[in-house]
């Protein structure tokens, strides 16, 4: 018999469709799935107690919807009416929001459940999901180690099958690296092309909401549910890319900054088989380089703490939520941190610099845009590491974003998918990264190669003993 | 760059209304000198010539027609306080008068 939590949402959409599978069914066999594996993995930080109800409702209005009662996880930082947000931070332990963000809103409209919240690091700043303020989500491949983040709990719950699709958020490389770290699939997409109305504000000229899924394909399909220009986020904004792009030979370039010394040399290996299956299948490969990548570490714990401080001000505790003393040690720092930046006397010297580092980031990729369609490269540095590995040194763990965070700096998209496993058994993932708005041409690539590979097929061992 | 110092974190705590204590001050201090210093790496680059980036897809003046919509309605938006009043926020006070002196 088919395990519906392992299928695909295409998948699902199909044997919904032909009455194969009762969306009733599959809500119950996810819910079921929670309960048997989420003690040991903690994905999920509250349950929608009111999933069945709400797709009996969908079910009675009889509509013909793309994503009918498909489970979906929600990150913790992004709105749900009427279910707890808490953005995994004490401070908001019992706020539940009276609306939705966008681009839940779309979703539900579009048939999908919120099945649950999943958890991350608090307010999503950090890198294995060991900020969050109630726990710390295990790696579905390997407990002692982290599901990555911050977004680790919505990579964890796709993983562990506890969902069919998560939404996530990528500031500095959330979506891609526990994607990566889980082996999954998840889009960073450009900057605004989904609304972030609703989000609780990290980096505002950062944040980015994407899907996390189990193919690319899927990934695909929930993208261009969510996108769009939303007239509750002046920033938001789409245009149609794929579509003057068709050409016979696309070009990926290898950028040699992102296979240099720090990075681990079986997932340098791993990523450049990858290129090599793509070349042999007509993609045309060329070394590129990204010059200032060393810098983009520097540049963005300047300019995101210093958003973020102005962001978090207004968690003052006078209208509702907890006082700022129970803020995590996390959150602490980097608003301490960029109101240091920002502050007088210093702000030429930080804040100002590294806008104007940003700017030759963005230019770097520019460049690189014009010699190649897309880059590829490892998501991160190493396959998943131990729990308590970086959490006594926040430098360290802010290297963890080395590969992902010139991204955002520049606002480009970025597609993770696996591509492989180190010697341990954990998935190691590559990301393709592309010109703003040239998700299409991500995807086409993506596709390809999911079409050709089946690491994406491979599951943890889970309900039981640990490891693969 | 600069030293960062107990006096400059004591200072961004009160700016920040962030009340840290003695452990935090303690731990805070010499990883945010770290942070600093590791930052620090950028004075390494000229930058005269380029111009700061504050956004990355270059939208500007993004303006909409200001309509009248459904939106919250004063149950809703008050239903996270802790305390209420005939519809508004109960909050501490800010301002008292001055009694000391």
């Amino acid at each position: 018999m088919i395990n519906p939590n392992q299928l695909t949402l295409v998948e699902l959409q199909q044997k919904i469709k032909s009455k194969e599978i009762s969306p009733h069914e599959l809500i119950q066999k996810t819910q079921d799935q929670i309960a048997k594996v989420d003690t040991e993995i903690f994905a999920y930080v509250s349950i929608n107690e009111r999933a069945k109800d709400q797709l009996t409702s969908l079910v009675s209005k009889g509509n013909d919807l793309p994503l009918l009662g498909i489970p979906m996880a929600v990150k913790d930082v992004l709105s749900t009416k009427g279910l707890k947000t808490t953005a995994s931070s004490k401070i908001l332990e019992n706020y539940i929001p009276p609306y939705d963000a966008t681009v839940v809103k779309k979703l539900k409209d579009a048939g999908a459940i919120v099945i649950g919240k999943t958890n991350c690091d608090s307010f999503a700043f950090g890198a294995s999901t060991e900020n969050s303020g109630f726990g710390i989500t295990k790696n579905p491949w390997d407990q002692s180690r982290v599901a990555g983040g911050s977004s680790g709990g919505s990579a964890a719950a796709v993983a562990a099958d506890e969902c069919t699709f998560a939404l996530g958020t990528d500031t500095g490389g959330s979506i891609r690296q526990p994607s990566s770290f889980c082996g999954v699939t998840g889009l960073k997409p450009t900057y605004g092309a989904c609304s972030r109305f609703g989000l609780l504000a990290m980096a505002s000229s950062f944040d980015c909401p994407g899907p996390i899924a189990k193919t690319v394909e899927d990934c695909r399909v929930i993208f261009n549910l969510m996108k769009g220009r939303d007239n509750q986020d002046a920033t938001s904004y789409y245009k149609d890319y794929g579509a003057e792009r068709k050409k016979e030979k696309i070009k990926i370039g290898l950028a040699k900054e992102f296979f240099s010394e720090g990075i681990n040399e079986e997932v340098k290996k791993t990523v450049k088989k990858a290129a090599s299956l793509l070349e042999e299948n007509g993609f045309l490969i060329e070394e590129i380089s990204l010059p200032h990548t060393q810098y983009a570490i520097a540049t963005y714990y300047i300019l995101v703490p210093s958003e973020i401080s102005s962001n978090m001000a207004r968690y003052d505790g006078i209208r509702f939520g907890k006082s700022r003393e129970v803020l995590e040690d996390e959150v602490k720092r980097r608003i301490v941190l960029g109101t240091y930046s920002l502050s007088a006397g210093y702000y030429d010297e930080y804040y100002d610099k590294a806008a104007r580092v940003r700017s030759l980031i963005t230019k770097d990729y520019l460049e690189a845009f014009s010699k190649v369609d897309v880059i590829l490269g490892p998501v991160s540095p190493t396959t998943a590491f131990k729990i308590g590995e970086k959490t006594k040194n926040p430098l360290e763990m802010y290297l963890a974003d080395v590969l992902t965070s010139s991204a955002n700096l520049a606002g480009i998209p970025g597609l993770a998918l696996p591509c492989g496993f180190d010697e341990k058994g954990l998935p190691v993932g590559m990301q393709i990264l592309g010109p703003h708005f040239s998700e299409d041409l991500l995807f086409f690539i993506g596709e390809t190669y999911q079409n050709l590979t089946d690491w994406h097929k491979k599951k943890p061992n889970l309900g039981g003993k640990n490891g693969n | 760059m600069s030293n960062f110092t107990l006096s400059d974190l004591l200072r961004l705590s009160k700016l920040s209304q962030i009340k840290l204590s003695e452990k935090e001050l303690d731990k805070f201090s010499t990883q945010i000198s770290e942070i600093l210093n590791f930052i620090s790496q950028l004075s390494n680059i000229n930058t005269q010539e380029v111009s700061p980036q504050t956004h990355s897809t270059g939208r500007k003046n993004v303006f909409r027609e200001d309509e009248v919509k459904p939106s919250l309605t004063q149950e809703e938006a008050l239903k996270n306080a802790p305390a209420t009043y005939k519809g508004f926020f109960k909050v501490r006070a800010i301002f008292t008068e001055e009694t000391q002196k």
